[in-house]
């Protein structure tokens, strides 16, 4: 009874109610969004891939803003490693038009995204995923034609200065993972803008 | 009459400089201890930014309540995350514009894994995000407030004072 107890209490201090979605350790689904060529985009379709670095995204968020520079040279680095960058944005286009698909097109090609850019309508992905910020990382490994999520949270820890970061959360991560480790640090909260929910 | 003009220019500059408030950069360890006042004052510290849609949505409710409740132990603290180098051409202009009276402070700590459990564990690092506390009680809320949600819990501290 005391361990019943116990456990319940642990289950309610380790999940507080607006938390859901995705935790380290859990199988990720793929999904198929519009990208902004138009064309559909699931994860399946890349074979040689050996894990998704899916980072929900937008274009009117100052922190998604000041990270963008730094995703396309993360996409660069780690897509030739197996690691790709597959950006979604998931916010409602009603609250913020910045947002509209249109626009996600228009940014995209501005600032020469070098990886797929979908487009999250419904917002069922974010829900499943339980992403609330942008940007906030999901990192997935393909482990026995399993997408298991290895990494939660925030890309580094300055926001405002890419020179000034002095810990590359994601990157040490995504090297851990082709060195055959688990990343050492798997959640960090992810600050920014909150994803505008319909 | 060119006497006239300049002194007119000179009282409106003036009212000008008055009217500006001065915004306070602190890091997280000069913030702190605003969270952890322990006196007969009901303290709401709101995080937020000017380009943050929710967060400006909910201004005026918040300085529609400090105003209501200025004569009561009541405090209000909008903590900033506006980027520094903006603070002239985007967060005073805001200020400025949305008449905002309550005291601001420009929080310019980006190494927010650092810091941001010691304001409330649950805090997701979505804002806006609001912190009400008192000498007995301490509860964080990540959400954009109504001015109806906001006043009947501001309007139950204070009651309980």
């Amino acid at each position: 009874m005391k361990t019943l107890l116990l456990i319940t209490l642990g289950i309610m201090m380790s999940a507080p109610d607006f938390i859901s979605g995705y935790k380290v350790g859990d199988t990720a689904r793929d999904f198929s969004l519009k990208n902004v060529d138009d064309k559909m985009v699931s994860l399946s379709d890349y074979d040689n891939a050996k894990g998704f670095v899916v980072i929900f995204t937008c274009n009117h968020c100052p922190f998604s803003k000041a990270y963008e520079d730094r995703i396309i040279a993360l996409d660069k680095k780690y897509k030739t490693k197996g690691y790709p960058v597959v950006a979604i944005n998931s916010n409602d286009a009603e609250i913020v038009p910045e947002d509209s698909y249109q626009k996600m097109i228009e940014r995209a090609n501005e600032k020469d995204f070098s990886f797929p850019y979908l487009y999250d309508e419904t917002q069922e992905i974010a829900d499943t995923y339980g992403a609330t910020n942008t940007p906030h990382i999901f990192l997935l490994n393909k482990e026995n034609n399993k997408l298991v999520v290895k990494y939660i949270g925030a890309i580094d820890n300055n926001y405002q200065d890419a020179s000034a970061v002095t810990e590359h959360y994601l990157s040490d991560a995504i090297n851990a993972l082709i060195a055959g480790k688990n990343p050492e640090k798997d959640f960090t909260k992810a600050i920014g803008c909150s994803i505008k929910r319909k | 009459m060119k006497r006239k003009t300049s002194l007119l220019i000179f009282f409106f500059f003036l009212l000008n400089t008055l009217g500006a408030q001065q915004i306070d950069v602190l890091k997280f360890s000069e913030l702190e201890p605003m969270l952890h006042k322990q006196n007969d004052t009901i303290y709401l510290v709101n995080f937020w930014a000017s380009w943050c849609v929710p967060c400006v949505k909910e201004m005026p409710a918040i300085e529609k309540i400090a105003e209501e409740y200025k004569d009561f132990n009541f405090s209000v603290l909008l903590v900033s995350l506006d980027f520094p180098n903006q603070i002239e051409s985007r967060l005073k202009p805001f200020l400025s514009k949305q008449n905002i009276r309550s005291k601001v402070i420009l929080l310019d700590d980006p190494d927010f894994n650092k810091w941001i459990d010691k304001v409330n564990p649950n805090w997701s690092g979505a804002i806006p995000a609001s912190l009400i506390y008192g000498k007995d009680f301490r509860d964080f809320y990540e959400q954009s407030f109504s001015y109806e949600e906001l006043k009947s819990i501001i309007h139950s501290k204070i009651q309980e004072l």
